[in-house]
């Protein structure tokens, strides 16, 4: 029964890296591009809520309806002020770059604003409160909702893709920028477009994050390990893939755990380089939506 | 009257290279113009810095009487300028019907909808739930021109129609052109294929080496005259 609950708290655990990594999955699918200050962004979003909350007094959670609109405009302005002309011909180098610089004036607007004390998001009884199945297995509420979270976010975002006309010019975009451009797409708006879900994404994740554990300034390239391991496992650009990396990853990292308490991120690498290395396209190969 | 298009003393660059050279050209509303030479002649180039895929160099182009200088080709679309590009490029990841959907503009309503252009092309009605990358070589084509429809242009723009395609497969396309013009779309046609380009236009320019050697009435044009513009035989303009 033990690994029974093992398991299941490690699926849990994984809807949170899925959270994550949905954000990377998109923009790498729709524009190449990846970003490496994807974890920052989404402790920026987290301090965004924790100012919110200390300013209002209100539940994290109902802070999401303002920093997810929030950082999705802030990603549209960042595809559109910056990002895009790191992307200019086809050299990869300039982008990694420039998100990468990005990530360090984040981690160090950070600090001078909020100092380098851990930090959490309050949620109240609902971070406590479980279900139990049975004796020794016991299914907590609040990682339950990240899971169902990251499940509807995901099934969204499928949706978005395959049914409607922002969908289509994002794989048009995609496939080919210039023909994007003949039948009248913008390609630095369709971009734009799809930085600012991603970053909406982002949001949500950089909450569930703050309210399940601590979070400083200096946390953001660990939170893009995970969701970067996340979206490899599962395999580029495939959005049930993204899903399935994220919770073979969260799986990986509690069995790890409950062997040895050192061994539960080194558990989830060693997953993630055995992927790498006899299934270098991930698990559900190399579908491409986005 | 002003021309629906009018190019003035183009010139265009790849580097050092120089394909166009003050090409000038004139297309009224309504006419079907056909522009040919061989390899390297400059067609494309020609289409392409109409459409704005290509780096401006002197000269311009305007539409309707408005000059296109720093349109980029999405808003160039918009005011009623597409293009069937060299190549098709399908979008292969998208669906058939998907890739005439992404074609559709809201702000440019009129004849075409995927129903139409479905009527137009019945190949591609059995094929609308396929994705654009597991269509024949025809088949691609007609959905590239289907796509570029969806926007009810103005102005239709067709790079190398019938480049790399079989004969039936050229003449189903060229058949759906009537249709395509009474739905309101004036058509510059690029054309490797001299017979069939006489056939469907009603005017001819003939470019050579990046200048137009010949221009005429399609049905005025004899076939020597076109034969030295086309090989730079005639000596005078070429």
């Amino acid at each position: 029964m033990t690994w029974v609950n093992v398991v299941v708290q490690g699926l849990l655990l994984g809807g949170l890296y899925a959270l994550f990594a949905t954000g990377l999955s998109l923009m790498f699918g729709v524009m190449r591009l990846v970003n490496l200050a994807h974890g920052d962004l989404s402790i920026v979003a987290a301090f965004l809520a924790l100012a919110i909350v200390d300013g209002t007094g209100v539940s994290p959670l109902w802070t999401l309806l303002v920093v997810v609109p929030l950082m999705a405009g802030v990603g549209y302005l960042l595809q559109r002020g910056l990002l895009n002309f790191s992307l200019r011909g086809d050299d990869p180098l300039p982008p990694v770059l420039v998100t990468f610089g990005l990530s360090i004036i984040l981690q160090n607007l950070l600090l001078e604003l909020f100092s380098a004390d851990a930090q959490g998001l309050d949620a109240g009884r609902i971070e406590n409160a479980s279900i139990r199945v049975s004796d020794r297995l016991a299914v907590g509420w609040f990682p339950l909702l990240t899971l169902v979270t990251a499940v509807a976010v995901l099934v969204g975002l499928q949706l978005l893709l395959s049914r409607t006309q922002l969908g289509r010019s994002f794989r048009a975009t995609s496939d080919d920028p210039e023909a994007a451009s003949l039948v009248g797409l913008d390609h630095r708006h369709v971009f734009a477009m799809a930085t600012a879900i991603a970053l909406a994404t982002v949001a949500v994740a950089g909450l569930f994050l703050g309210v399940r554990t601590t979070f400083t300034p200096s946390i953001g390239p660990t939170r893009l390990i995970f969701a970067f391991e996340a979206v490899i496992i599962g395999g580029l650009g495939s959005i049930w893939g993204t899903l399935a990396g994220g919770l073979v990853l969260g799986v990986a990292q509690t069995l790890g755990a409950q062997l040895s308490p050192g061994w539960g991120v080194l558990a989830g690498h060693l997953v993630f380089l055995a992927v790498l290395a006899f299934r270098p396209t991930g698990l559900l190969g190399r579908r491409v939506p986005a | 009257m002003t021309p629906l298009l009018e190019v003035h003393r183009v010139a265009s660059f790849y580097g050092d290279f120089q394909a166009l050279f003050e090409v000038s050209l004139r297309v009224e509303e309504g006419e079907t113009v056909a522009v040919i030479g061989a390899n390297g002649a400059g067609k494309s180039t020609l289409l392409r810095t109409v459409a704005g895929l290509q780096g401006r160099g002197p000269g311009t182009v305007a539409f309707a009487g408005r000059p296109l200088d720093g349109v980029p080709t999405h808003r160039r679309l918009a005011l009623g300028i597409a293009m069937v590009p060299e190549g098709r490029r399908i979008f292969p990841s998208l669906t058939v019907e998907e890739n005439l959907k992404v074609g559709a503009r809201r702000d440019r309503p009129g004849r075409w909808d995927v129903a139409a252009v479905l009527d137009l092309f019945p190949p591609l009605a059995d094929r609308r739930d396929r994705p654009g990358s597991l269509l024949s070589g025809g088949e691609q084509q007609m959905l590239a021109i289907g796509r570029a429809l969806m926007a009810n242009p103005r102005l239709l723009l067709l790079d190398e129609v019938s480049l790399g395609l079989a004969p039936l497969v050229v003449r189903r396309i060229y058949e759906a052109l009537p249709a395509i013009r009474a739905g309101g779309a004036t058509v510059v046609v690029v054309e490797q294929d001299v017979g069939q380009a006489l056939a469907a236009a009603d005017r001819v320019y003939c470019l050579l080496e990046g200048r137009v050697a010949l221009e005429g009435r399609a049905a005025d044009l004899t076939r020597q005259q076109i034969t030295d513009a086309y090989f730079g035989l005639g000596g005078s303009s070429g």
